[in-house]
């Protein structure tokens, strides 16, 4: 009796491995970063089956990517992340022949800095960085300048960005250095100063997206959020608000990539066009409030959407706000080591 | 799911000849006896620690002894010692001496290691003193609850362990299910969340089970006509309790204390949750050792210090229950 | 008065157990999505549950994976208590170091060992070797099961099968197996728990490709969790009380 049980079950057991014939597209993307039924759409109208699976930063998803050859074949990497991707050789060129909605894509995103003319890289989202505040308990005047954050009105009401780059690139915009600084005597003092802030009890919690539940909840003052998940939480509570302070900011876009390891590359194509098609663009930026890089989208989506600074920022705003740059193993070394020290400050 | 095992030819060909060898030992020592000699039976299962155990413990070693590149170094007990150490090495290469030497010793790692057996031993304590008791009036005759609490000490178990952090969360916020009954009866809010203790509260409520198991199983083999005899030799109940019942248990608390300092010194997850990241415990540095800022030989020198002191420590347990008879859980 | 106040004891440290517990379940029944607001009685997220793909996927490779590494470890942890037993002082001396040694290694080195060794021999990270993990962190918990209830068995009562005639895989089958089932259901048991409850090993031993419910709740919580989670979990673990029940009802009957 419990051997033929237990060869049932082996039989049971090797179903999925045979069902894995059919054509297949495996998306490594962020979490709740898609509206799930444009996955049922994809399915629906081009017979490929999405294996949809999720990260939660772009270290993480780096050291996966490395680590797992031939496991992932759309990965969407935050855009300096794309140029380290792209320099330890991991990323395919894009075909952009093959993506015939690639032209919707707002110009002003087009041929960037870290992507020379998008030969590996497909625009999907982008953003802000910035700090969503409660303007029951913040003066607004106040949240103009990251200064803020460190200021002794709000102690212990802070939620500090659990991240080494967006943590980091504070602090130097602060003192006026560049986010992307190299200068280590920068470095140096941008840490101390994050030393500071959390030695001297400012910040409440370190953590990174489920900040805007605890904004939406009234548990904290302020936190350092990306302007999407300011979108979600100001949608939720009205007494919400965000801001880019005047010292200038990150502006990130997060893009659609092919591995070079990646075993379904014509499927890959075809997923990364169909985000680019407006409806489907409409879709997603609906479901997750991110900033649209879809021009004929943008238009569909109303005037209020486009007014938002939240949603669809200015061209002042990012002349004044800088893309990350990719550091090399070396300075991402220091970078980690100072904010390890950050970290373990009492 | 995929089952592609892609491995070089000589390991084929290593297990090929392993697979051979069994086969032939087992044929040998049945001709041999007429039978099966069972302390052949074990041999699945030596293999099977030889490779998920003997060998993955060897490969830690190996990369916590080497660098990038597989060449041999120690570096990486350097860097354990002091956290800035490839750091400075970098720069001393990148602008010269002058600003390397600015840099003092960084001392996140050993902190971080003091700072998780500190919390260990807080947690240990609190779950004896809170464990203790509870194993004792379980194995109480009188009360007869003993086998239906042991399940309901296992049941949370079943819960998922992240989920069950995130309860407690729900339980501690500043507008969580505590604050809004202090408030309602007057108290006012307090701020529970994110500090020392609100971790130690989450150790505690995980590990309390693996405390009261071990400590309740030697209770309850205890022979209860000893207590008797003790009070009939003149004995009040406490010291009874602490010149017999005491004694007799330390199989099963040096095994709860185990059980429950092991795991708590790498505790992972809970300081994220319930601590706010404001402070870091050993195995969230391990973590963020291998899978954030990538870098294997360190976090396999991380480990290694790590296993090493456990066996340091459970050795010295072992002295103090030489037979071994404490037990697990079961 | 006395056992009033131990009992009142009990009854406290079980309470600090499951209060959490009765907070999962009433959130999952909670229409809105914030964990601070309650907004009316809702079946919602147990229907949001059942559809969605990832959570289904999970829970199979979870529950697929605890039985397969329970009947495996059960069997070779069995056979390797026999085995143990049967050796002498020497051999059994270092094979039960061995068994403890990963009892008393943490987790995260568990799992990280056993990710570098998966990593050395260029193994894809996947089902399998999260199924291999957790039979190798469940045996050593059936061998320490079993081995007390063998030697607690009479010594010779195995020879004596023996000696009237039995063979070796009779005896085996009809003495030495029945003597210790008890530690064997033990065994099993307790293998069944650890591997449903392991976080740390698997996050190590699988890829993103295959998520077990730990490892997909993990990633859920670094957002802000859903109440999916709570539902799912509060489901799972009623239907693990009945099962209980209906298991301790059955071996009560028996006894009668």
């Amino acid at each position: 009796m419990l051997k033929r049980l237990a060869a049932l079950l082996l039989v049971v057991m090797m179903l999925p491995v045979c069902a894995m014939a059919q054509e297949v597209v495996n998306v490594f993307n962020w979490e709740e970063y898609i509206d799930e039924s444009v996955l049922q759409q994809f399915e629906e109208e081009t017979g490929i089956h999405v294996n949809y699976m999720y990260f939660t930063t772009n270290e993480d998803m780096l050291v996966q990517v490395e680590a797992n050859p031939g496991a992932f074949d759309v990965v969407f990497p935050s855009e300096y992340c794309v140029q380290q991707l792209n320099a330890k050789g991991l990323l395919a060129e894009i075909n952009l022949d093959n993506i015939p909605n690639f032209k919707n894509i707002r110009t002003s995103l087009l041929d960037p800095t870290y992507d020379p003319g998008n030969a590996h890289s497909v625009p999907y989202m982008w953003g802000t960085l910035g700090i969503l505040y409660n303007t029951e308990m913040v003066d607004e005047e106040d949240v103009k300048t990251w200064n803020v954050l460190w200021n002794p009105k709000y102690t212990g009401q802070v939620l500090m960005m659990d991240s080494l780059r967006d943590a980091m690139g504070i602090a130097l915009k602060l003192q006026g250095y560049s986010m992307n600084s190299q200068q280590f005597p920068e470095l140096q003092s941008a840490s101390e100063l994050l030393k500071t802030q959390k030695t001297s009890g400012m910040v409440k919690a370190y953590g990174l997206d489920e900040f805007k539940d605890k904004m939406v909840a009234g548990e904290a003052a302020m936190a350092v959020v990306y302007s999407g998940d300011a979108q979600y939480a100001i949608e939720l509570n009205d007494k919400l608000a965000y801001s880019i302070p005047e010292e200038g900011s990150n502006v990130w876009v997060d893009c659609a990539v092919i591995p070079a390891s990646a075993r379904n590359v014509a499927n890959a194509e075809k997923f990364i066009d169909f985000l680019c098609r407006p409806d489907i663009a409409v879709k997603n930026v609906e479901e997750i409030g991110y900033c649209c890089v879809n021009e004929p989208a943008i238009e569909e989506l109303g005037e209020e959407y486009a007014a938002s600074e939240v949603t669809n920022p200015t061209d002042e705003t990012i002349a004044n706000c800088e893309y990350f740059t990719a550091l090399d193993a070396n300075m991402l070394l220091i970078y980690n080591t100072l904010w390890m020290d950050v970290k373990n400050a009492k | 799911m995929r089952f592609n095992v892609s491995l070089p030819w000589w390991a084929y060909a290593a297990m090929g000849v392993g697979l051979m060898l069994f086969v032939a030992m087992i044929a040998v020592s049945v001709k041999r006896n007429h039978g099966i000699r069972r302390p052949l039976f074990a041999s699945p299962y030596i293999l099977w620690i030889v490779i998920f155990t003997v060998i993955p413990v060897i490969l830690i070693g190996y990369y916590a002894l080497t660098d990038v590149n597989g060449k041999f170094t120690l570096d990486n007990f350097r860097s354990f010692w002091d956290s800035n150490y490839i750091m400075r090495e970098q720069l001393r290469s990148m602008a010269g001496d002058e600003m390397a030497n600015t840099i003092a010793r960084g001392s996140v790692n050993i902190d971080t290691l003091v700072y998780s057996l500190w919390m260990a031993f807080l947690c240990t304590v609190m779950c004896l003193l809170l464990g203790y008791p509870a194993a004792l009036f379980m194995a109480d005759k009188n009360i007869k609850m003993g086998a239906t609490v042991v399940v309901l000490f296992i049941i949370p178990m079943w819960m998922n362990f992240l989920l069950r952090t995130i309860a407690w969360m729900s339980l501690l916020e500043d507008n969580g299910l505590i604050n809004n009954f202090l408030e309602w009866i007057g108290v006012g809010r307090l701020q529970l969340m994110y500090k020392q203790s609100t971790v130690l509260l989450g150790m505690v409520y995980n590990y309390l089970p693996f405390m009261v198991f071990p400590i309740y199983t030697s209770l309850s083999k205890l022979d209860p006509k000893l207590g008797e005899a003790a009070q009939d030799l003149g004995c009040n109940e406490w010291r009874t309790l602490y010149k017999v019942t005491m004694p007799l248990s330390l199989p099963g608390v040096i095994s709860g204390i185990t059980m429950v300092f092991m795991p708590s010194v790498t505790t992972f997850f809970i300081p994220r949750v319930l601590g706010g990241g404001n402070t870091q415990m050993f195995g969230d540095l391990i973590e963020s050792t291998f899978l954030t800022a990538g870098n294997w030989n360190l976090g396999s020198a991380l480990s290694l210090v790590m296993m090493i002191l456990i066996l340091i420590s459970l050795s010295i347990l072992r002295r103090a229950d030489p037979n071994g008879e404490g037990g697990g859980i079961a | 008065m006395k056992n009033f106040f131990k009992k009142f004891y009990l009854v406290l440290v079980l309470i600090f157990l499951y209060v959490p517990i009765v907070v999962l379940i009433c959130q999952s029944f909670n229409a809105g999505k914030s964990r601070a607001k309650w907004e009316g009685f809702s079946f919602h997220w147990y229907r949001e549950l059942f559809q969605n793909a990832a959570i289904m996927k999970a829970l199979w490779v979870t529950l697929s994976i605890a039985v397969l590494a329970t009947i495996a470890a059960t069997i070779i942890g069995t056979l390797a208590a026999i085995g143990i037993h049967a050796m002498r002082k020497r051999p059994q001396a270092l094979m039960m170091t061995l068994t403890n040694l990963p009892n008393t290694m943490p987790d995260i080195v568990t799992g990280i060992s056993l990710m570098l060794l998966f990593i050395f021999f260029k193994v894809d990270r996947g089902y399998l070797t999260m199924l291999l993990a957790h039979i190798a962190f469940d045996i050593p918990y059936v061998v320490l099961s079993v081995l007390p209830k063998l030697k607690q068995m009479n010594k010779h009562t195995y020879e004596a099968a023996l000696d009237l005639g039995a063979t070796p895989r009779y005896a085996l089958t009809h003495v030495l197996i029945p003597e210790c089932k008890q530690g064997i259901i033990t065994g099993a048991l307790l293998s069944f728990t650890l591997s449903l409850d392991d976080f740390t090993i698997s996050y190590f031993t699988t890829s993103p490709l295959v998520q077990n419910l730990s490892t997909l709740i993990y990633s859920a919580t670094k957002l802000g969790i859903s109440p999916v989670y709570y539902a799912l979990s509060s489901l799972m673990f009623v239907v693990l009380l009945v099962l209980l029940l209906v298991v301790n009802r059955r071996t009560a009957e028996d006894k009668d």
